[in-house]
This record gives C-alpha cells, structure tokens and sequence, in this order.
C-alpha cells in the first residue's frame, strides 16, 4: 500500500527558505570547515570527527562510528519504529598534501571538494538546526549518515556496510551532493570499474627499440576497447577515464596503465562487456614481451525508483516550485547500494557550481537555501509517507 | 604545558631558570580550552568583554572566511566574543564590503578619531581599535590567515580568563623547519631568528622565551592596552614586548600555541623593511628607557640594492616608525570609556 500525502506548496516551500537565511554564518562556517579537511578516500577520519563533533554539539542520540569508518546520529522521531536516511559521502578526490584552502568572495566560495563533497558534509552538519529553525518535527527517526570510500576502488565500502550491518529498518532515503542543484538521480547504472596495466618488464633497454613501449600497447588496447561500445538499446558505454604512462621525451615507458568503466542498465551486458575486456587483455598478453593485467575494482547493480514513484514526482514538484528545472540523471555513487537494498532514495543537488573536480571547484552560496529548501520538502513528504518499492 | 630542554653540562643563568619556569608556567596549547561551554562559564565568572579587531589593508581573499568562521563559531554558536570589528586602512580591493557582508562591523582608520590625523601602518588601525572598540580584552588577529579557526581567538583570550595576573598573550605555532628527535624548534620565522631574537639575547634575555614575538595574533587587557605607546609600522609588536616587559615583567605574559598557520609568504625585499622598522623601534625603546647612552638619532632611510644586467642602483625607501601615544593620554578617549 502507498499512502501519498499531499503535495507541498510554493508558499510553503518559499517561506522556509526565507526562514533558512537566518543560519546562513553558521552553515557557511561548516562549509568552509568540511572543505578545508582534506579527507581522501580510505583517510576520512578528521572530517568524521568534525561530523562527530557537530552531531555532539547538537544533542543528537547514538552517535557512532563503525568499522568502515562511517559516522552515523538519530535525530529522534515521535514514532520510535519509522526511520529515514539523509547521507553524504565524507570523501573527497584530492590527496592528504593538496591544498585544501577555501576561498571566499561575494556570494562564492571555491576550493578543492568544496562541491564533491564538503558541501553535502555541511549541509549534513547543518540538517538538525535547519529543522529546528523550521520547527519541523518528524515522526520519523531522522539516521544523518557520514559514509566513507565512496570513490574509486572504495566502491561504496561505507554506505554498504552501513546497510549490511544497520539494525534499523529504512523506510528511504536522500543521498546528499554539492553540486548541482537540480540534479535529480532515481536511477542507477549497471557498472563495472577497472584497470589495465601493461608492464614491459624492463624489455625496452634503449631508445631504439620498440620506441613507445608499454604506450604502444596501451594505445591499441584502449582503441580496441573503445570498439566494444554497443550504441544499440540498451546502450552500453566503456568510458576511458585516465591513463598513466611515461616520465620524460626520451625514455621508453616501462608501465602504463588505463583506469575505465563499463557501464549499462543492463547488469548481463556489463558482464558480458566485462568479459570481452578480459578476453583483449588475454589476447594482448600472448603476444607481449611483458605482462598486461586486467583488475576489476568496483561493481554496480542497475537499480531504478521509477519516474512515476511518487517520492520522484514530489521532488519534480518541489523543484518546480523553486522555478528550478530537474537535471534527470542517472547515479552510480551511493545511491546504487540504496536502491540495490530495495530503499526508495534519490540523490539531490544542493546548489550551483563550476569547475567540479578540479582545485578551483567553486559554489554559489545563495542558491544554497534553494537545496535546503527542497531537501527538507522531499524529506517531510517522505516522513509523511509510507513507501513501497518494486525495484 | 611543554616540556623545556636545557643544554646539557651548562649551568643555568638566573635568567635561564627565569625563562625554564615561565615557559613551564605560561605557555599553553590551545587543545587545553577545547570546551567552548567551560570558556563561556569562565567568561561569565572573570565578567569581562571581549572585542576582536582585524586590521586590514587589501585582504578580500581572506577576510570573509575569517568573518563566518568567528560569527558562527564564536557569535552566534556560543557568545563568547562580543564585537567583531574590522578596522581598515584604506583597501583598494573589496575586503569592507565583503566583510561587512558576512556581518562583521566594518570601521575606516581614518574616521576614526580624525582631529589626530591618520597614519598609515598597521600599528595605527590596533591603536585607533582601542577607541573604537568595547571589550575589557582586545583580541587582535591578522587577516591574511588562510587556515582560519576559532581557536585563533580562544587560544589567546582563555589565559586572561583563568590567569588574572596575565595582562597579554602571544600566538606561536609550528613553522615547517626541519623536525628531528622529537624536538621542535621554536621556528619563530625569519625576522624573529635573525634580528629579533638576537637582539631580545643581548638586551632583554628574558623576552626571548616567546617563540614567536612578532606575530600578528595576540590578546590583551584594555588596562594595559591603554598605557601602551604605539609605534604605527613594523615595531608595533617588538615596542610592545619590551614596555610590557619594563613596566610589569615577565609574567604578565602568556603564550600558545595554535599549531599552524597558513599565510602568505613575504619575499626577501619586504622582510629587509620589517627588519628596518623592527630595528628603529628596538633602539627608539633602548633610548627611551636610557639603556645605551649617546645612541645618534635613527636614520629613517632604508636603502637596497638593485641589479639589472651591469646596471645596478640604489632602492631607497624612507620607514619612520612614527608612534602614537597611549590611547589613555587622549581626552576623547577618557571621556568615551569613562576614565576620568
């Protein structure tokens, strides 16, 4: 049975964005804290504190951090049996030694995962004094979750031994993102993450022979992986995302290495395309001087809430009432294990950025009180709602 | 408290045990004043005031995030400093808007007692502070810092809450100098290990147990704030050391340590010039207080040497450590903060 509340209304939404500016130094200071700890996958310890810290600070109950280094608080229900989820992943893409300083300007701030994924930390922090500020109590026990190694070969280790372990039933959950407002994910993708490396074994000792060592192979092998793309429906797509190889003009390269994803909604043709890459680097090994391997990393089942579901439909609604058009795209972070778990979730954008992923990654800071706007709109739906998921 | 290390088989002057019981007795970190609702309760206790002055000059880059960190954190969350003002020279940049955007009480120097002129010099914008602001305690905190924390204040105004008889507190932190055996050296930059301390060994040995008397970060009492001449360049804070020093000794100081501090690095040039502004407050202090008899008047030309190809010249940059009397000689200052 679904029971679907009513629809929040425009005046509504708008008036608790009004009511949000009044928090504005005190988010703002977690944002800028949240960014300035650098905090890479598998070393997220610091900015777990600061969550533990703020969580302390705001009186909720069961606080925690678990084996995979998650931290984890309830903010309490008045029904001690329903609960809901609002996460963020704690880990950023920079290295410990990186600069993490961030910048502040008129209505700006910038910095290296000041996007992906301090703000969604901050916003976390922040989550019980928005409601507060709002006077909003839910029914449900609200679980405000830092999740750790969500990137790279993390492979959503965090969100996933949450969900294996937790003894609290969800009813659903938010995934909480930086950048950008709009976004609205409900689907996943099949995926498969992996890497190749060629290895010529000391093979090439001088310049003149076999000029490009390990990259002449890697070259061929990524133009034959690019081969298996099927453009064909379901489409199934072999993304290229970085290669690393040689150290200078004049030596030949002993290693290289490409790092890809194969990725469907079709979780048999990921293995079917997982397999074929196997076979190339197979293929290429026989005829090689020195060794080509293929690791696979990460793995992702295909999973889709629904456009029609009505959790979707209220959050269309929510942003259609802050004049903002939704960005239908579908995840392959954390979103993926919720969905694979049978958890109705969407992942949410909280404002507008630039430069993601880079050291200059920057957010607007007004358009901020838009995402928390929505955020708790679709959280209150889901408080008032009783969902079910097919999956 | 940290521990102190001594040469070893050298027998220790007085003024060396002096130095020994004082770095042991007043030097904290700020981790001992983690807990901000203890601070509050200590702030209730002593009933004093507390003002934090950031004097700028063209700092847009980092003054805002040092306006949110310390309203939020220090305002807003828990009401432990009661002002938050900016005091500025004169910027060309957006620094007063951007931190009077993020609510901070932003102030012109130069409107700021205007029948006694404006100075420009950093020492200026912390003398005219202490009219303008409130508080029993002045908190002063650059604003170039990039990795900005509340304990930039609580580290420094915490031992006046708890330490009566301590009138003044100097921020120190850990430089990136070379680390061996567990020992840190005091790393207190380039300017304090080449002149200052130097100086401070011949003339004031017991000064040099501040491990970074030049820094930008301190707090004090407004009572002794007030009584204090203030040079408006370069030599505010090593005229400062050495009047507190002469007129209420050692201990009326502390210091902490904050641990690290992120800010941009001054090339050579501009260091050569704090070190000739330094020097001509030391030796106007030596005058004042007839330590070296017959000193000549101080030449205020600074002169530098530039090389282009064959062709070299003469830089010549003329630095008047200029002063200002104690704020509490001033009769508008009486009058505002009823001392008379």
């Amino acid at each position: 049975m679904t029971k679907e509340p009513a629809q929040k209304t425009t005046d509504q939404i708008l008036d608790n964005r009004q009511s949000l500016s009044k928090l504005r130094e005190i988010l703002f200071a977690n944002i800028i804290m949240a960014g300035e700890i650098p905090s890479p996958t598998g070393l997220e310890r610091a900015v777990t504190q600061f969550l533990s810290d703020r969580f302390s600070e705001g009186w909720l109950n069961d606080i925690s951090r678990d084996q995979a280094g998650n931290v984890a608080a309830v903010l309490p229900g008045t029904d001690v049996k329903r609960n809901l989820l609002v996460a963020a992943h704690v880990d950023k893409i920079w290295g410990e030694s990186e600069d993490h300083t961030v910048n502040v300007g008129v209505g700006r701030m910038s910095g290296r995962g000041i996007a992906d994924n301090g703000l969604g930390v901050a916003v976390l922090a922040t989550l019980p004094l928005v409601l507060e500020a709002l006077e909003i109590q839910l029914k449900s026990n609200l679980i405000l979750l830092g999740t750790t190694r969500s990137f790279g070969r993390g492979d959503l280790a965090g969100m996933r031994f949450f969900l294996e372990h937790t003894d609290r039933e969800i009813g659903a959950a938010l995934c909480l993102e930086g950048m950008n407002l709009g976004r609205l994910s409900y689907s996943c993708l099949g995926m498969a993450r992996g890497v190749i490396s060629v290895d010529s074994k000391g093979s090439f000792s001088s310049p003149d022979e076999h000029s490009s060592g390990a990259i002449a192979c890697l070259n061929e092998l990524v133009r034959e992986l690019l081969e298996l793309n099927r453009d064909e429906f379901p489409e199934t797509k072999i993304l290229i995302g970085s290669i690393e190889a040689g150290s200078g003009y004049n030596v030949p390269p002993g290693r290289a290495m490409v790092r890809f994803e194969i990725r469907s909604e079709d979780a048999d043709l990921v293995e079917r395309v997982e397999t074929e890459v196997k076979s190339l680097v197979g293929q290429k090994e026989v005829g090689y001087v020195g060794e080509v391997n293929v690791e696979m990393i990460a793995h992702r089942q295909p999973g889709n809430l629904g456009a029609d579901h009505p959790l979707v439909k209220e959050a269309r609604n929510t942003l259609s009432c802050l004049g903002i058009r939704p960005n239908v795209e579908p995840s392959i972070s954390e979103l993926s294990a919720l969905l694979d778990q049978k958890i109705p979730s969407l992942t949410l954008g909280i404002t507008k950025g630039e430069n993601r992923h880079a050291p200059d990654e920057m957010i607007h800071l007004e358009p901020i009180f838009d995402g928390l706007a929505q955020i708790v709109s679709v959280l209150q739906f889901m408080d008032a709602s009783g969902f079910e998921f097919e999956g | 408290m940290h521990q102190v290390l001594n040469l070893k088989g050298k027998p220790m002057l007085e003024v060396d045990k002096t130095v020994a019981r004082w770095l042991k007795t007043n030097t904290f970190h700020h981790s001992e004043f983690w807990d901000m609702q203890e601070l509050i309760r200590a702030k209730e206790r002593a009933g004093i005031s507390i003002s934090l002055c950031i004097p700028t000059l063209n700092e847009e880059k980092t003054i805002g995030k040092e306006i949110i960190v310390f309203k939020s954190e220090l305002m807003d969350r828990y009401p432990f400093v009661d002002e938050i003002a900016v005091i500025d020279s004169g910027s060309t940049d957006n620094t007063i808007e951007i931190a009077a955007s993020y609510g901070a009480d932003t102030y012109l120097s130069a409107e700021i007692l205007p029948e006694h002129g404006f100075k420009a010099g950093k020492g200026e914008n912390l003398w005219k502070a202490i009219h303008q602001l409130k508080g029993d305690v002045i908190c002063y905190v650059d604003a170039d810092i990039k990795n900005i924390h509340p304990k930039f204040v609580t580290g420094l105004v915490a031992p006046l809450l708890y330490r009566p008889e301590v009138q003044y507190v100097k921020a120190f932190y850990d430089r990136p100098l070379a680390l061996s055996e567990g020992l840190r050296p005091s790393g207190g930059g380039r300017v304090t290990e080449i002149l200052v301390r130097p100086l401070f060994s011949i003339f004031f040995p017991e000064l040099t147990a501040l491990m970074q008397p030049l820094s930008g970060e301190y707090a004090v009492r407004r009572g002794l704030l007030e009584t204090l001449p203030f040079p408006i360049g370069y030599g505010v804070e090593t005229s400062h050391l050495i009047d507190v020093f002469r007129t209420h000794g050692l201990d009326a100081f502390a210091q902490t340590d904050l641990d690290r501090r992120v800010h941009r690095n001054q090339s050579t040039i501009d260091l050569g010039k704090m070190s000739f502004g330094i020097l001509q407050a030391f030796l106007n202090r030596l005058r004042h207080y007839d330590i070296v008899s017959e000193l000549p008047e101080v030449n205020g030309m600074f002169r530098q040497l530039q090389a282009e190809g064959r062709c070299y010249e003469m830089l010549n940059r003329e630095i008047i450590e200029e002063e200002r009397p104690p704020m509490v000689n001033l009769p508008e200052y009486r009058e505002r903060h009823g001392r008379d």
